[in-house]
């Protein structure tokens, strides 16, 4: 599992991962636990280009939809099978085994930090 | 805006980390720990809810049972002592105020249970609607609280709590209710509930529900009870085809439209308010409620559009995922030449038509 405090955030409420030119992207524990048990997930297949802001995916709870964002323009790299395998990840262990896309970027949009998004959320 | 209220269980639930809704006003709990572990537990072992928020409005006097009849649209008279009834409140023009579950607790005595979004508007009707008969209507609601123990171990459970004493609970009747206490405080204990598994709902003063809440999680521990909070509860009902105020049933909803009909009773003699618009019956071609059963992951939710074909026929009043039969859910209003048993529909989800069969109702229905 990442450090939290050295990932970027989306008001989105979703966290990325910079790795050279490649974002790994999942969404918080505070959007995970607002959303409920995650029983579907629906995310864009590897080779699909993405635009930032524009729903990519689509996380299902018991009680309600959340959307998927793209944080950033690009192309899917790999897309979680373990998490669309087993929607629970998301809630067991949204910063690791539940991460959900890979984006091949070529620049990277200003995002929040760990202290932006704490204030964001009230935490 | 109405000013927050909170439950007698409150600190009890802050206590266990719960999460909150605003449910009419009252923050209540909406999980303790996940919605699927505590749909499990009801189906499997059992959970507390705290009911708290519910209207308790008492109708009593001599003429009381004739009160009833002619506010209600069932034959309340009829009920014998210690026996409960779902029962509708319509409006004059047939739709519906309110379901309500009715226990008569007394010769000449009632007790009215409405939810907690049409507790004021209920007891207002009642009020009115009563006036004319030798009763008086009383809103109780701020001094009852309850509590619901629902699932198979259910009653083990109660059985065994301490300070709990209800005489004949184990021979206790479905939709029966009982006098008992729970250490000096006076309790009404009911067979009823809404989560489609067998269970008791308590109604008992507010400063005794802490301590009762307390005993319950502690005898029912070792059976695997746990609190459960409002969303498991939704899930539970709609697996049980239990409608929902402001989801299947409103005041723009004949009760014979939304699967209630029968609740309705035209036999009884007499006057009830709403029984012209009823025997009028509804428009030509007015939509009925169904279950739909999907396959995959992806459930139709609220107000999702349904289409027989290439025409949208209807809208999905609640759906989820049902927790227990693994598959999607959804409660629907369609067009009644789209209703028949076995229809093949399509559920607009989000851009994509999902197939969808209609089902009869409940989706779950517990082994007796």
């Amino acid at each position: 599992m990442p450090d939290k405090t050295t990932l970027q955030y989306t008001p989105e409420h979703e966290w990325v991962q910079v790795d050279g030119d490649v974002a790994t992207v999942g969404i918080t524990a505070y959007a995970a636990e607002k959303l409920g048990d995650v029983v579907f997930v629906d995310l864009p297949a590897a080779g699909s280009n993405i635009a930032s802001g524009k729903v990519v995916g689509e996380i299902e709870s018991t009680k309600s939809v959340g959307e998927l964002f793209a944080p950033v323009d690009g192309e899917i790299v790999e897309a979680n099978q373990a998490v669309v395998d087993s929607p629970e990840l998301v809630n067991s262990d949204p910063f690791g085994e539940g991460w959900l896309i890979k984006v091949r970027f070529a620049s990277l949009p200003e995002l929040l930090s760990f202290d932006e998004y704490s204030a964001l959320v009230g935490e | 805006m109405t000013e927050e209220r909170f439950s007698p269980l409150h600190q009890r639930h802050l206590d266990a980390g719960a999460s909150f809704t605003d449910f009419a006003g009252w923050m209540m709990p909406v999980r303790y720990s996940s919605d699927l572990a505590e749909h499990h537990a009801v189906r499997t072992a059992a959970a507390l809810f705290d009911l708290s928020h519910m209207g308790e409005i008492l109708v009593l006097g001599p003429e009381a049972s004739d009160a009833l009849d002619y506010a209600l649209a069932g034959k309340l008279s009829a009920i014998a002592i210690g026996q409960a009834k779902y029962s509708l409140l319509l409006s004059r023009e047939g739709g519906i105020v309110d379901d309500l579950v009715v226990y008569r607790t007394g010769e000449d005595r009632y007790l009215v249970v409405a939810n907690a979004s049409n507790r004021e508007a209920v007891a207002a009707e009642l009020r009115d609607r009563c006036s004319p008969f030798a009763c008086d209507v009383q809103d109780e609601s701020d001094d009852i609280a309850l509590i619901a123990v629902q699932g198979p171990r259910a009653l083990e459970i109660l059985t065994e709590v301490p300070g709990v004493r209800v005489d004949g609970l184990d021979d206790l009747g479905y939709y029966r209710s009982a006098h008992g206490h729970y250490g000096e405080h006076a309790m009404l204990v009911a067979r009823t509930g809404y989560t489609g598994e067998d269970g008791f709902e308590l109604y008992l003063a507010p400063e005794a529900a802490p301590a009762l809440w307390d005993a319950l999680l502690e005898t029912g521990a070792g059976a695997g009870l746990v609190p459960a909070g409002l969303a498991s509860r939704d899930t539970l009902r709609l697996e049980a085809g239990m409608p929902l105020y402001g989801h299947e049933l409103s005041l723009d909803t004949v009760p014979s439209q939304a699967g209630p009909g029968r609740v309705v009773n035209l036999k009884k003699e007499g006057d009830f308010v709403g029984r012209a618009a009823i025997e009028a019956g509804p428009d030509d071609g007015a939509r009925v409620l169904v279950g739909l059963a999907a396959e995959g992951k992806r459930a139709g939710r609220a107000d999702y559009p349904v289409f027989d074909g290439e025409d949208e026929v209807g809208i999905i009043t609640s759906g989820a995922l049902s927790p227990t039969l693994g598959h999607p859910i959804a409660m629907a209003f369609v067009a009644p030449d789209s209703a028949d048993l076995g229809t093949e529909l399509f559920i607009d989800v989000r851009g994509t038509r999902i197939p969808a069969t209609v089902v009869s109702l409940p989706f779950y229905k517990r082994k007796a």
